[in-house]
């Protein structure tokens, strides 16, 4: 069963959360409920720092022993960092999707699309509906 | 979504449950590479139930499933299983299955998940073609629970719980027998490349010998392990999926079933198989690793000397071999070990080279 998804942060349908850091940045990851479907992570495609991304276009790759997907930015701005320890050890997304697995901190262009972005109430509602 | 017998256990045991071949199945328990390595190194337990079993009984049954299987069965013993492929009249695979026999006149076919329908009905045309009266077909799927027991220790688990002698059943040999005292056929095989046991029994009862492996082979570490790792452990073993490597329009000389087809005997799709055997095929399935960084996945391009030649069938990243690997088809002049090939992943090629199958081989 999938961890239960923090209430200090925003998710996305396809499974991506953000969570601010202060100001306009934000660091995004994959849900707990996201690494169960997709299972053992293998290898990360990291995005470089400083690509500029708008929200909902591929920023990551994250493929398993079983299968690839593209992760998505939940919002759009400028990569400011990313997560180094997943080239060495990706299985930190299947430990902790919410906390050492993070991929990325973006730089918001526009702090606003957090509106559109589901709570974790919502975000639970949705994976309960959409279980696969 | 069908579900099978133990689908309550899978989500008892916290599985992640998946879409397959129109089955709700595990895809995973503890994790993909957890339950692929205690399968290598102790024993896996697998929910296979989706899988279908045709039973064809008569007098004629022998002359049916010869006329349908590529394999020459006209010396198979009672006891015996053999793999085979069923092919159409160009020699494309229809599916490749199990055929074990049960006794004189009496045989069990044992198919894929989502080929299982299209076989019986291509089994029941051909029957109705060839005017074959006395060979009784019937669809045992539903009504049939099947499991697996895969990995070094898996004898001697099943061993606490089968009548009779397990280390005197030899590969691809079976035995009808009990399980925990229930009525059961009990095989040799498996799709792991390790040694282990393919378990049959009723739908309505595969359940208590699912929970009794698991409890009494708890204390020597088995675990069950769901569709991933059956797919990692095939994978790393060469073995092929129905889907990937094969479909209707590959040929078992494409792919590594050149000795399950017999062209002494006349079987549906034999004359094409035999014109294709005597001008050679063109495209021949290799196995590969990935010597930079990357994933192949089915259907990704295949390159090689600037040129697109080639389509990957399946990938993964290999546990045991911690690196990267995958099945493809090729064009003939490629498919010697040590080609160096390139794989098309995400808009880049990444270099490979072309290894011998399987992958891995367990000791003996």
């Amino acid at each position: 069963m999938a961890k239960p998804s923090p209430k200090d942060r925003k998710y996305t349908k396809e499974h991506e959360w953000t969570k601010s850091d202060g100001g306009n940045t934000v660091t995004m990851g994959i849900t707990d409920h996201a690494q169960e479907l997709l299972t053992d992570v293998v290898y990360v495609e990291l995005p470089a720092v400083g690509r500029k991304v708008k929200q909902m276009q591929p920023i990551a790759v994250v493929e398993s022993v079983k299968s690839v997907s593209d992760i998505f930015a939940p919002v759009s701005g400028e990569v400011m960092e990313v997560n180094q320890a997943l080239e060495a050890t990706p299985e930190l997304i299947n430990k902790d999707a919410f906390g050492e697995g993070w991929i990325a901190k973006i730089k918001m262009d526009d702090p606003s699309e957090l509106d559109g972005l589901m709570t974790a109430e919502v975000y639970e509602e949705h994976i309960k509906a959409n279980p696969h | 979504m069908k579900k099978t017998s133990l689908y309550e256990r899978h989500l008892a045991l916290g599985a992640t449950m998946t879409e397959f071949g129109g089955w709700a199945m595990p895809v995973q328990y503890s994790g993909v590479i957890d339950e692929h390595r205690n399968t290598r190194t102790l024993a896996g337990l697998f929910d296979v139930c989706h899988m279908g079993e045709i039973e064809v009984r008569g007098p004629q049954a022998l002359e049916l499933l010869q006329w349908v299987m590529s394999r020459n069965l006209a010396k198979q013993q009672i006891g015996e299983m053999k793999l085979s492929a069923i092919t159409n009249p160009k020699g494309g695979i229809i599916d490749d299955v199990t055929v074990y026999k049960k006794g004189d006149d009496h045989y069990m076919v044992v198919t894929n998940a989502s080929t299982r329908e299209g076989d019986l009905e291509w089994i029941l045309k051909a029957k109705g073609e060839k005017g074959f009266s006395k060979a009784d077909v019937t669809d045992l799927s539903e009504a049939t629970g099947k499991i697996d027991i895969q990995g070094p220790i898996a004898q001697k688990i099943l061993s606490e719980i089968v009548e009779g002698d397990l280390a005197a059943l030899r590969f691809y040999h079976a035995i009808d027998t009990r399980v925990a005292g229930i009525p059961a056929l009990v095989s040799r095989s498996g799709y792991t490349g390790e040694d282990g046991f393919e378990v049959y029994t009723t739908a309505a009862r595969i359940g208590e010998i699912w929970d009794l492996l698991l409890s009494i082979g708890d204390s020597h570490g088995i675990k069950p392990a769901g569709l991933g790792a059956r797919d990692t452990l095939r994978l790393e073993a060469g073995m092929m999926l129905f889907g990937h490597e094969m479909c209707q329009t590959v040929t078992p000389y494409e792919v590594v079933y050149g000795w399950v087809t017999d062209l002494e005997k006349d079987f549906i799709g034999r004359e094409a198989l035999k014109k294709q055997k005597e001008q050679g095929v063109r495209k021949k399935l290799i196995g590969f690793e990935l010597i930079d960084r990357g994933i192949a996945r089915h259907g990704y391009p295949v390159w090689a000397a600037g040129e697109k030649i080639g389509e990957v069938t399946s990938g993964t990243f290999s546990p045991t071999l911690g690196k990267a690997i995958g099945l493809a088809f090729v064009p003939v002049a490629f498919k010697e070990p040590g080609t160096a090939l390139e794989i098309e992943i995400r808009n880049q090629r990444v270099k490979a080279s072309v290894v011998p199958l399987p992958f891995y081989k367990r000791k003996k």
